[in-house]
């Protein structure tokens, strides 16, 4: 097209189907090879780590093991049974995941809403405290995550003092523990992602116009009235874009569960992937098992935003 | 030329078994099949699910050119805490090495399992291609695997004087390198068991110690298969290092699932029982020699460590050099000075392992005369005769036994 950018600036060619002047057109036309360069970037990131790896995982879940293979050795083919072996072995650990993960997104959700309402609205004044809350907030997860976790163990451990103090008051039996528990790996998956929840529903209240809520009071709303009819629509695409930024990720999660849990009823579907993937060697039963938990959460999610979701996001 | 078997029948049915299972993989490889897997998780599988084959991929690989005499360099992989270091980082046993040979040695502490080591560079080990490591140092059935793959070089033993003099002999004939062909023992070390002498005074003889009603809930074991199942079994009168069967194994995994389906075992986990032990979380467990001897010099001698009455665990780990790699000389150079008495006392004061050179413990005396009489790092051959090698399974039972291990601890 560099020939028309050539073209000495003049009248328009008369072309009766385009009214357009040519300055027009080539502004337009420019516009649009503007956002395909920017978009370019983008889109080969995707195809190159999304796109593709999702093409071999796919592939990958079909291979066989050849009779007297060695470690690791499989061919090409079209083993759908492994999706069906699978999925009979393994799903009661991916209804547990989405349990935990359910249970951790609900968690985080009633911790959060507050804790952003406050530095979101009540602060506005305090631009200061402000800033130290939400750096506050924040600042934990400057550090490492596998640490964090590992130190939720020492908190939460036999003889630490949480442990102690319920046992002291018969909260908790004597022989129990708090740590290699259901529990334990709720609470590590709560406190791992409160921040992708936090960000969102704070982000979205910021922009709650106070005076909203001054009407309510002055048209006789109750408080808690208020808050169902003004405060959480206006904070709804933060609550939903924070759900799902909570729940996908803590189903698919592998280290609060190896750390936090037991060998008994907290296995979740990312360690059994992992120990497929590394211990058993089980490259296509791996495979299988990661597109089927990616189906699941794309079937979850879509029902969910189906059901709930806002045009605010979509 | 085809060595010569052993009287022992058993010994020699165990040999021919690995054998024909070698034949079987060899067979299986020059048809020309694609191996997969993790590096295949990249182009390569892409290419084959295309229905291309990855260049080399199959075919007998051979060793690389090497090129010692000129380049003097060295890369090594090996596992975390696992060399001589002294408060700046710096390795000196290494350091007096590169004076004396003038070979630069660039040392990573890459290796963080088997496993997961495994993972990240089969695929290019499998292809014959470089992983910049000339020395990578991985677990007995792990070393084994690669040697039957045919990914390791052959070692010339004429240059590894110190090693055919000073390797401890129970070392030397291992099933799944016959001669020390294509490994050199680093550390070695026993799979046993341990307790807390404060909080459990009682102590323990066996591994069904560890199931009493006093310990429900604070017992660890290890989650490699070897050593916890190893270490079962031999309490149940199996001969690990001969022959035993799906039955025997079977017995052993009924007895692990019972005890982690009632809540006696607290967790099956790596190297993070350390963590449980010292919280207190774990007052008893399956664990690692030399890790008990670091945990008590770092938090007082609070625990307690026994090979068990019916037998521990021994493994190794083992240095080998790769097939790409082009520095097989100065390999072999860092091997045999590592198989010094001197140098491997200096290794052992640090890392408290099993020293597999002998003289090392003569050596110790003017290091370190303490630890001279620490039978976890100079075991007696008395010691040595309760330790046992787990077998060297063939492919289909490492497939098969790993995956009813992984089940049973919950994954």
């Amino acid at each position: 097209m560099s020939v028309s950018l050539d073209k000495p600036r003049g009248p328009a060619p008369k072309k009766p189907r385009d009214l357009r002047s040519a300055e027009e057109i080539k502004v337009e036309k420019k516009k649009g090879r503007m956002g395909l360069y920017l978009i370019l970037p983008g889109m080969a990131y995707m195809a190159l780590f999304f796109a593709a790896p999702v093409v071999v995982l796919l592939s990958m879940s079909l291979f066989v093991k050849p009779e007297g293979a060695e470690i690791g050795e499989f061919v090409p083919g079209w083993n759908w049974a492994a999706y069906g072996d699978m999925l009979g072995h393994y799903w009661p650990v991916l209804v547990r995941s989405f349990v935990f993960a359910l249970i951790a997104t609900i968690a985080a959700l009633i911790i959060a809403f507050p804790m952003a309402y406050l530095v979101a609205v009540r602060l506005r004044g305090k631009p200061l405290l402000k800033g130290v809350l939400l750096v506050l907030l924040v600042a934990p997860f400057f550090s490492s995550f596998i640490l964090r976790t590992q130190a939720w163990k020492q908190i939460l451990a036999d003889e630490g003092f949480i442990a102690q103090t319920l046992k002291a008051v018969a909260i908790l039996p004597q022989d129990a523990s708090l740590t290699a528990t259901p529990f334990a790996v709720i609470c590590g998956l709560t406190y791992n992602f409160l921040p992708f929840m936090m960000l969102p529903i704070y982000a979205s209240l910021e922009r709650l116009d106070v005076r909203l809520l001054e009407a309510a009071g002055d048209l006789y709303a109750s408080p808690v009235r208020t808050f169902a009819k003004v405060t959480l629509p206006q904070a709804m695409p933060g609550v939903f874009a924070g759900t799902l930024l909570t729940f996908i990720p803590a189903a698919g999660d592998y280290v609060n569960a190896a750390i936090l849990g037991n060998n008994r009823d907290t296995s979740m579907i990312g360690q059994v992937i992992d120990s497929r993937f590394f211990k058993v060697i089980d490259y296509p039963g791996a495979a299988a098992l990661s597109v089927i938990l990616m189906i699941c959460i794309l079937i979850l999610v879509l029902i969910y935003i189906r059901r709930f979701g806002t045009k605010d996001l979509f | 030329m085809p060595q010569e078997l052993p009287g022992d029948p058993l010994v020699r049915e165990l040999i021919t078994a690995q054998l024909a299972s070698q034949r079987l993989a060899r067979n299986a490889v020059s048809r020309r099949r694609v191996l997969a897997g993790a590096g295949g998780l990249g182009l390569a599988a892409l290419l084959a699910a295309c229905g291309t084959k990855p260049k080399g991929a199959g075919a007998k690989l051979s060793p690389a050119q090497d090129l010692s005499a000129s380049q003097k360099e060295l890369n090594w992989a090996n596992w975390t805490l696992y060399l001589d270091a002294d408060d700046d980082g710096k390795y000196p046993s290494l350091a007096a090495f590169t004076k004396r040979s003038g070979i630069k040695v660039n040392y990573s502490e890459d290796v963080d399992g088997n496993d997961t080591y495994y993972g990240k560079v089969q695929g290019q080990l499998s292809r014959g291609l470089n992983t910049g490591r000339d020395i990578i140092t991985l677990t007995d059935w792990m070393a084994g695997r690669l040697i039957r793959q045919g990914w390791v070089q052959e070692l010339d033993h004429s240059k590894l004087p110190n090693v055919d003099k000073n390797m401890l002999q129970n070392l030397k004939d291992v099933d799944f390198d016959l001669g020390r062909k294509h490994s050199v023992t680093w550390q070695t070390g026993y799979g046993g068991i341990c307790w807390n002498k404060a909080k459990y005074p009682k102590g323990l003889k066996s591994v069904s110690d560890l199931w009493a009603p006093e310990l429900k809930g604070r017992v660890t074991a290890l989650d490699e298969m070897r050593d916890t199942m190893g270490l079962i079994m031999l309490d149940q009168g199996v001969d690990i290092a001969r022959t035993w069967g799906d039955q025997e194994f079977d017995t052993a995994l009924d007895t692990l699932t019972q005890q982690i389906q009632d809540g006696q075992i607290r967790k099956v986990q790596g190297n993070s029982y350390k963590e449980d032990l010292i919280s207190g979380d774990a007052l008893a467990g399956i664990v690692w020699s030399g890790d008990i001897t670091q945990l008590n010099a770092e938090n007082g001698d609070q625990w307690e460590f026994v090979v068990p009455e019916s037998g521990g665990t021994l493994w190794s780990d083992n240095l080998m050099v790769p097939m790409a790699s082009q520095q097989k000389g100065n390999a072999e150079k860092l091997m045999n000075y590592y198989y010094e008495p001197e140098v491997a006392a200096l290794v052992a004061q640090y890392v408290n392992y099993i020293c597999p050179v002998k003289g090392a413990k003569e050596a110790m005396e003017k290091l370190d005369p303490e630890l001279v009489n620490n039978p976890l790092i100079f075991p007696s051959e008395q010691d040595l005769s309760h330790a046992h090698v787990f077998r060297s399974l063939t492919p289909p039972e490492e497939s098969d036994y790993t995956l009813k291990f992984q089940t049973a601890i919950g994954a």
